[in-house]
């Protein structure tokens, strides 16, 4: 019985070894000792302003910005906004996006695919 | 007003406000509070009149119904001073002898009262922990 | 097999420490492989912890008493599936349950995070592990699940008969998803201090696991109230007890944190508000696991011994000196970026709700712990009971539920103050209705309840007001038929309307909790067959005992020898309307000295409540038999000294049909209360609503719907 745990464990630590060890293993053979960006060590530069949003940021900022302004458009079409104080708010929020999309890639002028969708945008909610 | 100092106003508001309610949230838990006494405790210290929340084990054989009123006896859990008291209210699944039992009581005259439904009864030790074991060889 | 189970444990803990020693360096160091090693930590964590789990199963369900666990907490009578389950009816089982839970959901979050924010994944995995590694070394130290004797004991004790209900067996892992689940956020809060970024992607990671812990500790905390309902002889389902309070006040932070986070998402403000809510509720969340255990508190639940005491209080000394360093030493990073547009927008309503919330969860604590406040200032030890729990509480509350329906009607950033006014004028108006109502039905002599009434009529209005509104808007903007588009109103709004679903079922919720506390009727009575009594506005009779004799080894039963009861007559206005069968089971215990009859059952009664559900109300009934009665103990004493043990069960034949024939006077217990139902109802709802709020949207729907608020935005841009 002994002897069956003995195996068992050896087993069961082996597989660890080889799950938490595969990365070491992986790198060495690349031979890549350093690291990838978006793990840089960060330096402790400025606390106030995080420099150097990252692109899940950006993405996740975007993401969250566009649901504000549906949001919005929502509390307008419910009846909990004029309509002075929606389109202030409407023009507060699209300035926002504008801003993480400069930041997210350069805009240059509306591409093909964003005329598409700007028609799209006119017609009502499919 | 600026925008500045009315924030800084409706902070100031706040925080007293929450400075009122818990000042008197801790003044009336004092007040309001049962002291916890073991048997050899209460009998020192206990004014009539006042409720005490009794902590210890039921005493063997002391266990007694009488029609809705439960009497039994509460002693130290080391053992010693027993408390007799009647006791009217829910009785809990796990009471018995030997239990630990959590009650409040009031006294009256020379006898011990329990409050209406506050007996408790402490889940019988299942979390008892072993002392670390020697045989782990199977 | 204990020696496999052992060594997984010690193994796990040199995972552990490995684990943190890599996730640590590779972050420091940028070489990301390390950071991978670690995160795998803890998935070969989760892998070995299981097949500790599985040992430990299969020596329950195999019976194998050689395991202390299992010889004091099973039985070869104890059914199968409360074998399974009595796994973790221990101290040793129980903290192997944790740590396990604990692995998985860290895995999987670790695994939903492996592509994004690298470097608070890495401190987040190092404190996970940290967690993992604290258990697992109790377990190894302290309390170890795996611990046998010889020789072999040939039988065991037996699950606790109070724990052989289904409830029971669901009540733990549930509760300890719920509280494992807040080591999460937790790890990637401290995460995000110690890597210096607390940005949108950590708030959209972050809280998706604050909603699960949320729900699960949720529900947990549910069933409990419900198997303290339907299970235990006292009738109620919250007693402010200090378990029932630990579980609920790292929900109440969660809460608090799910709607302060929006306003973080929203205006950049409140981080450094937010930061704390996520780490206290970690550190409430592993205060009430240590609560539990360390018998610091008289309470209902309050087993174990003080060895685990310090290690605890250690780690959660830690964890709140760590804290509190972190929040501090990073506050720069954590100013605001924007202020308060307006006082009269949502985000207000929120911050105000968090107030409300925050100081419910200090009256609670304050409360719970009062016993060691009061015994350090004064020296004496004091407690505090429901009526001050309930005195505090009760407003609170129905601020909460008022605020809750307040909120919908307002808007994001700032409300028009003319349509906010108009907009109140249904909610209150049904809240005006309902006050009408129970000054008419004469139920205004209870304010409280009245006013918990009341404001839930508003939050009714205020929230059928939204969804009226919203279809309709919608019907105008799509063209749809009313049905349709309110599902695609839903469907498009999630987090809005689930989030509205869920404040409906809070209000429900809340409605039958003040109904059934108000309005109960109970009655404590001695009762002979034949005679009856009057509970509120129904007749009770005990029309005839009952008496059931069960074999022994009757492995489909719960394992009681001896079950007696009565028939009892429920009748409103001569109406029949029920008839309930309580019982009390009598089990056999182990203890000699009781006799060969007494020891049959002699063992820990169980009161087995019958129950006349109804949506209007419930008719609650418990019976505690008299089993000293002196002629039925003058056949156990007879049995004792005259029946060989194999024919003891004989004497409780007799005993049964003594009972029957001569019944003495049994002890009664009625409660009728109202609106009970309404509770757990409330609780589907929220979970429903819950599970709307958290549903991802389908990618092609998300696609399409970024696509057209960006081409928004670039004609915006191209117009200017």
């Amino acid at each position: 019985m002994g002897f069956l745990i003995a195996i068992l464990t050896l087993v069961v630590a082996g597989v660890v070894v080889l799950v938490v060890g595969a990365p070491l293993l992986r790198a060495r053979r690349r031979g890549e000792p350093g690291g990838v960006p978006g793990l840089r060590p960060r330096t402790d530069d400025d606390g106030a302003s995080s420099s150097g949003y990252s692109q899940e940021d950006l993405e996740a900022a975007r993401e969250a910005k566009y649901r504000e302004i549906r949001d919005a458009e929502l509390d307008y079409r419910t009846g909990k906004l004029s309509r002075e104080d929606y389109e202030a708010i409407n023009a507060d929020l699209r300035g926002e996006a504008i801003e993480i999309l400069n930041r997210l890639g350069p805009t240059g002028p509306p591409s093909e695919e964003a005329e598409e969708e700007g028609k799209l945008a006119d017609r009502p909610d499919a | 007003m600026n925008p500045a100092r009315k924030r800084t106003v409706r902070l100031v508001v706040a925080l007293s406000a929450a400075v009122v309610l818990a000042t008197a949230l801790i003044y009336t838990s004092f007040s309001a509070a049962s002291p916890a006494l073991t048997p050899s405790q209460l009998v020192r210290e206990a004014q009539p009149g006042r409720s005490y929340e009794l902590t210890g084990t039921v005493a063997k054989g002391s266990v007694h119904r009488e029609g809705a009123v439960l009497r039994f006896a509460v002693e130290d859990r080391v053992g010693g001073t027993a408390i007799p008291l009647s006791y009217t209210g829910v009785v809990p699944d796990p009471f018995r002898e030997g239990r630990e039992v959590i009650v409040n009581v009031e006294k009256q005259g020379g006898r011990y009262i329990g409050e209406n439904n506050s007996l408790i009864t402490k889940c019988p030790s299942k979390y008892k922990t072993a002392p670390p074991s020697e045989n782990q060889n199977s | 097999m204990a020696g496999l189970g052992f060594a997984c444990l010690v193994l796990a803990l040199v995972v552990c420490a490995y684990g943190i020693g890599a996730s640590l360096y590779g972050v420091r160091s940028g070489r990301v492989e390390f950071s991978e090693s670690g995160r795998r930590s803890v998935y070969a964590l989760a892998g070995i912890l299981t097949v500790a789990m599985v040992v430990l199963e299969i020596a329950f369900l195999g019976n194998d008493f050689a395991f202390n666990t299992v010889a004091d907490t099973s039985s070869r009578t104890t059914p199968a599936l409360y074998r399974a389950a009595a796994v973790w009816s221990s101290q040793e089982g129980s903290l192997l349950l944790w740590a396990w839970l604990m692995s998985l959901w860290s895995s999987l979050a670790l695994f939903l995070t492996r592509k994004r924010m690298r470097d608070v994944a890495a401190y987040a995995t190092a404190i996970l592990l940290g967690f993992g590694g604290f258990f697992v070394g109790l377990m190894v130290f302290y309390a170890n699940p795996f611990a046998t004797t010889h020789p072999v004991p040939p039988e065991g004790v037996g699950l606790d008969p109070l724990l052989r209900f289904p409830t029971m067996m669901i009540h733990p892992p549930m509760l300890y998803s719920g509280y494992t689940l807040c080591t999460i956020p937790f790890a990637f809060g401290m995460g995000a201090l110690l890597a210096r970024r607390v940005d949108a992607d950590w708030i959209k990671a972050i809280r998706r696991f604050a909603f699960a812990a949320w729900l699960f500790l949720g529900i947990g905390i549910l069933l409990g109230a419900l198997w303290s309902y339907s299970e235990l002889g006292w009738g109620g389902y919250w007693g402010w007890d200090a378990v029932e309070n630990a579980s609920l006040m790292p929900w109440l932070t969660g809460t608090a944190f799910l709607h302060s986070l929006m306003i973080q998402e929203k205006r950049g403000m409140l981080k450094v508000w937010n930061v704390s809510l996520v780490l206290a509720t970690g550190t409430l969340a592993i205060m009430g696991t240590f609560l539990v255990r360390s018998g610091v508190l008289n309470s209902i639940h309050a087993f174990g011994g003080h060895t685990l005491g310090v290690p605890f209080v250690c780690l959660i000394a830690l964890m709140i000196a760590g804290s509190i360093y972190l929040v501090v030493s990073r506050r720069d990073m954590l100013r605001s970026q924007h202020r308060l547009d307006s006082l009269i927008s949502r985000e207000s309503i929120f911050l105000a709700n968090n107030l409300v919330l925050v100081g419910l969860c200090f009256v609670i604590f304050w409360g719970t712990y009062f016993p060691l406040i009061s015994e350090a200032f004064t020296g004496q030890e004091a407690s505090v009971g429901p009526p001050w729990f309930d005195r505090y509480t009760v407003p609170l509350a129905l601020i909460l539920v008022l605020l809750s329906g307040i909120g919908p009607v307002i808007a994001w950033r700032r409300a028009t103050l003319a349509n906010a006014r108009r907009n109140f004028l249904i909610p209150l108006g049904a809240a005006l209705g309902m006050l009408l109502v129970l000054e008419i039905g004469g139920v205004t002599q209870k304010p409280l309840a009245s006013a918990m009434f009341c404001c839930a009529a508003f939050v009714f209005g205020s929230i059928g007001q939204e969804f009226f509104r919203g279809t309709r808007a919608r019907r105008a903007m799509a063209g749809e038929r009313a049905p349709l588009a309110l599902l695609a109103l839903v469907r498009r709004n999630r987090r809005r309307y689930g989030g509205y679903i869920v404040h409906i079922g809070i209000a429900v919720l809340f409605v039958g909790v003040a109904a059934s506390s108000s309005f109960q009727h109970a009655s404590q009575l001695g009762l002979s067959p034949g005679q009856s009594t009057r509970v509120g506005a129904y007749e009770i009779r005990y029309v005839r005992p009952t008496a059931t004799v069960t074999p022994k080894y009757d492995a489909a039963h719960t394992g009681s020898t001896l079950n007696l009861g009565a028939v009892l007559d429920v009748t409103k206005h001569g109406r029949h309307v029920a008839t309930l069968n309580p019982s009390e089971g009598f089990y056999a215990s182990e203890e000699a000295s009781q006799g060969t009859v007494g020891s049959l059952i002699g063992g820990q009664p169980v009161s087995h409540v019958a129950l006349d559900v109804g949506l209007t109300r419930n008719v609650w009934t418990a019976i505690e038999p008299d089993i000293e009665a002196p002629a039925l103990k003058r056949i156990v004493t007879d049995g004792n000294s005259t029946l060989p043990p194999e024919e003891a069960v004989v004497a409780i034949a007799y005993l049964a049909r003594a009972y029957l024939q001569h019944p003495p006077q049994a002890q009664f217990n009625f409660l009728v209360s109202p609106l009970v139902m309404w509770i757990w109802i409330g609780g589907l709802i929220v979970f429903g609503g819950a599970l709307i709020a958290l549903w991802p949207a389908p990618s092609t729907v998300r696609r399409r719907v970024a696509a057209r608020s960006r081409a928004r935005a670039v004609r915006g841009l191209a117009r200017a």
